[in-house]
């Protein structure tokens, strides 16, 4: 067990916890966050992303110890109920979910890509989002929204 | 129960209603329900068990069919604000809790809508409530009923007088039964139903902020993991509990029978015990090879169905100008939810709380009392959602899980499976192998059609008495349902469609009673249900679109083998009006090119595009739906790409257009990804597709296909199911626009690029049916 120092979503906090610790079940488990989801646990479906140094990266393979002092950023970390972010809006709008469990995932790494190439194309935002799931395959809606943030931020 | 439904009411808000909670739940102790209830101390014929106004006028509607993410809360919402005439800011809906809602059953197969929206249930109930409080307010202001109007929970008489709802009975009980002729709102009436209401957990959703059953945090909760067999039918022989002792934070191994688990403090430490676990099993069970297991499945004894025979098939056959024969095949698959299963119990003494993902509330309940020995009323199973399960995923079974962990260390428990545990372990759909014959005469009509189909099964919904068919039931020494082989009697009873085992062009007559789609009088289903060595049970359509597939396709092989236009050929052996007019509706919007396939002038390389069409009447009579799909086929690589689909559906009066359309598009876009990917693989011993890398699901990277949804609404018929009628037609209408394409049929699923470069390949003669 050791003292960890994590700063998430703008707040510092600090944890005792083994440092082999999975960054996932700090953020949920320690943090009560509900954004990061455990899906497979092999960085092979995108639920535990997280945004790290400007990176959607898979906390479910990431050792809470190996984050250092960079600022982690989830899902609820973008926006509130109150004021969500535009890309959150941009999915509300498009009504672009069904179960909603993989959203983490997907909104975390289209806003990832967006904001490293703001001009992004469809077929860049899809590669983006390569190694993310959605079984209930609400694709249609999601491109969708994706497409309406990222051109309200080219406007 | 200790909790009451005041107690809930309270903590569940603002609302607190004065009635006697006792009461109210003592009613119906020992009664037998109308929804397949064992018992239910709440009685599902008084209005007061579905619905409660407080004193500030807020509605609380209990359900016993809750939303898997296919919008089922926000309909529901919006059918007691239409039928009781109030905002629909103002109803909150609570959902499968067990301690406070009626027993519905299952929610599953497309049955919550024509459940609840019908004339029963709970828009019954609404409108129940709305003509009671009429009723009331015409005698406090002393005027006619029928005079009165009613509009955002308020009352208003004539003379303009006027009456809320929280004064005539706020907090109050009504003590009326359900009035079954409660008159309804008439759907082109509808102000809140039939709109394109945006789902209620949106926002939530989107900013993190919606608790699934994985972010269910009960105080002093600890974690458990399950250690399942390495291999198929393995038993336990021993566990060295010494291996995880050193572990920080280990609580417990708990074993029971062949059940494993460990229990730790935290996850992380429960995840290390599980992997760490020295646990020794016996022989497991030798698989059948999977590369003949279509031809075992047909050689093993079976439990027969005759569904339909006219028992002049044969003699048909005879006499027909041209006879086709086609066998197709159909893998295991999975549901594969993205977040494996989770659940989390507290057992204390003889009292057991259980948050869980379930279908069946009720049925897990009976369940969770049956394998802890705890009477069924000390048992509360609280449904919070889990990942989309598209049926019978590992919900119900982690919740077993976690019962018996939390019964073992007297604490909380949250489990959540492995993605191992959760693949190589869940109630697959089943696999099917489908025979056709089908008899034409020089006219190009078919005179004769016949079916035969083996379907395999182990196990299922566990229902409320049988743990053994799902994985942790067995393990604790619980039987699965398996199949009782038997010959197949003569069909007595009018045809009921619900596997669609029966073509859409069939009669369907059994003796005076024709209750097909279709015009074909000589006609026969048989049926073989054969054991399988995993466990299967329901996956989104279950038999439904596996049949389907089978129908569809060689309806598609016999307009080929006529040189027919396959539309035409379809409508010409129709009879059902709403099968036609999907039909009709999908062709038009596609436009539909009146021609044969496979299409003239095919490339020798490159790509080559064709279309395809299917329909189906969903169970015979539950959603009505037609699928035209345009391919692109590769013929190099022999990769398939779907351009575009448009889908037509007749689904009664529909409760909410935007959520139709999003639970078609995901139908549409599941059943491409089964159609085109995904099955089930094994090697002698065990499961071998136990990860998204061995088990091929289409990731958001796809060129999602344009998908057009044409909303054939029907106003004055029954509400019908919606939620899988869509997926059913893929995998038919995808085969259909690969031969058009190309040439080749391929008769098993799922159409890999290497089955497509094979049937490329193949000499001529072996692509057309013999």
């Amino acid at each position: 067990m050791s003292t960890i120092s994590l700063k998430v979503n703008g707040q510092l906090h600090r944890v005792e916890t083994d440092p082999s610790t999975p960054l996932l079940f700090v953020l949920s488990d320690e943090l009560g966050l509900r954004g990061p989801k455990f899906g497979c646990g092999m960085a092979q479906c995108g639920s535990c992303t997280v945004i790290l140094r400007g990176q959607a990266v898979r906390s479910c393979v990431m050792s809470v110890s190996s984050v250092g002092n960079d600022e982690i950023t989830t899902l609820e970390g973008l926006g509130t109920p109150d004021k969500p972010h535009p890309i959150q809006q941009a999915f509300i709008d498009e009504g672009a979910a069904q179960c909603g469990f993989c959203l983490n995932g997907v909104i975390l790494s289209a806003k990832a890509a967006l904001d490293e190439k703001p001009r992004a194309s469809d077929e860049e935002i899809r590669q983006a989002l390569g190694g993310v799931l959605c079984r209930c395959f609400a694709h249609v809606r999601i491109l969708r929204a994706i497409r309406k943030y990222a051109d309200s931020r080219k406007a | 129960m200790s909790v009451s439904r005041r107690d809930f009411l309270k903590t569940s808000g603002a609302l607190v209603v004065s009635f006697s909670a006792t009461s109210l739940l003592g009613s119906y102790a020992m009664g037998q329900g109308p929804f397949d209830t064992h018992r239910s101390h709440i009685d599902p014929a008084q209005l007061d068990s579905w619905l409660a106004v407080s004193a500030d006028g807020t509605v609380t509607a209990f359900s016993g069919k809750c939303d898997f993410g296919q919008g089922m809360l926000t309909v529901q919402t919006q059918l007691v604000a239409e039928e009781l005439c109030v905002h629909l800011h103002t109803v909150k809906i609570v959902q499968c809790d067990t301690a406070v809602c009626p027993d519905q059953g299952t929610t599953s197969g497309s049955q919550s809508t024509p459940t609840n929206f019908n004339l029963r249930n709970l828009a019954q109930a609404a409108a129940t409530a709305r003509e009671t409080l009429v009723g009331m307010a015409a005698k406090q202001l002393n005027e006619s009923a029928n005079q009165l109007t009613v509009a955002d929970g308020i009352i208003t008489g004539k003379s303009g007088h006027r009456v809320t709802y929280a004064q005539l009975i706020g907090s109050k009980r009504f003590n009326v039964p359900l009035n079954a002729v409660a008159k309804r709102r008439s759907p082109d009436r509808w102000t809140v139903l039939g709109k394109p209401v945006p789902s209620l957990d949106r926002v939530a959703l989107m900013t993190g902020q919606f608790e699934f059953v994985h972010n269910v945090h009960v105080p002093g909760m600890v974690h458990g993991r399950v250690v399942r067999p390495p291999e198929v039918g393995a038993t336990l022989s021993s566990v060295d509990e010494n291996s995880v002792r050193g572990i920080p934070g280990f609580v417990k191994v708990v074993v029971r029978k062949n059940f494993v688990g460990v229990v730790a403090e935290k996850q992380w430490q429960a995840v290390q015990a599980a992997r760490q676990l020295k646990v020794d099993w016996g022989p497991s069970r030798e698989l059948s090879p999977q590369a003949s297991f279509y031809e075992t499945m047909r050689k093993q004894p079976s439990e027969d169905s005759l569904l339909v025979d006219s028992k002049d098939v044969e003699d048909q056959l005879s006499r027909a100008s041209t006879v086709m024969r086609a066998t197709y095949a159909y893998p295991y698959q999975m549901h594969g939810s993205v977040g494996t299963s989770c659940a989390v119990a507290d057992v204390k003494g003889d009292r057991a709380t259980i948050w869980s993902a379930t279908q069946s509330v009720y049925p897990t309940r009976s369940i969770v009392a049956k394998i802890l020995a705890l009477p069924v009323d000390h048992v509360r199973v609280i449904y919070v959602r889990g990942s989309g399960c598209y049926g019978l995923n590992g919900a119900d079974t982690v919740s077993l899980d976690a019962a018996l962990l939390s019964h073992a260390v007297g604490r909380p428990v949250r489990v959540q499976l492995s993605r191992q545990d959760e693949m190589a372990w869940e109630n697959f759909g089943a696999a099917c192998v489908i025979e056709q014959r089908a008899g034409i005469d020089q006219s190009g009509a078919i005179v004769a059609w016949a079916c035969e189909n083996w379907q395999t099964s182990r196990g299922g919904r566990p229902g409320y008495d049988q743990p053994g068919n799902i994985i942790t039931g067995t393990l604790l020494g619980y039987d699965p349902e398996t199949t009782t082989p038997h010959a197949a009697t003569p069909p007595k009873e009018q045809v009921r469609n619900r596997s669609n085992a029966v073509p859409s062009y069939f009669a369907g007559c059994v003796g005076d009673q024709c209750a097909g789609a279709g015009i074909i009088r000589s006609e026969r289903v048989l049926t073989h249900e054969v054991d399988s060595p995993f466990f299967t049970g329901p996956l989104r359509s279950p038999l439904r679109l596996q049949n389907t597939f089978a129908h569809e396709c060689f309806m598609d092989e016999i307009a080929a083998q006529i040189k027919a236009d396959p539309v035409s050929l379809r409508l010409k052996h129709l009879r059902d009006e709403r099968v036609i007019d999907v039909v009709k509706a999908a062709a038009k919007v596609a436009e539909w090119e009146n021609r044969p396939s496979p299409k003239p002038g095919i490339p020798r390389s490159g790509i080559t595009n064709g279309r395809g069409i299917s329909c189906v009447a969903y169970e015979g009579d539950n959603g009505y739906a037609a699928l035209v799909a345009e391919v692109a086929v590769d013929l190099t690589s022999g990769q398939v790409h779907a351009k575009k689909f448009v889908v037509a559906i007749d689904a009664g009066p529909v409760s909410n257009p935007d959520g139709l359309r999003n639970q078609t598009e995901g139908g549409i876009l599941q059943g491409m990804s089964r159609a085109l990917g995904e099955r089930v693989t094994w090697d002698s011993r065990k499961v071998t597709s136990f990860d998204w890398q061995t088990y091929n699901s289409l990731y958001l990277d796809l060129a999602a296909p344009k998908i057009d949804v044409v909303i054939v609404d029907r106003m004055n018929v029954p509400a019908l199911g919606a939620g899988e009628t869509a997926i059913t037609l893929v995998a038919a209408a995808l085969g259909n626009a690969i031969f058009d394409a190309t040439g080749v049929r391929l008769r098993e699923a799922p159409f890999t690029a290497e089955r497509v470069r094979t049937g490329l390949h193949a000499p001529a003669s072996q692509e057309k049916a013999s």
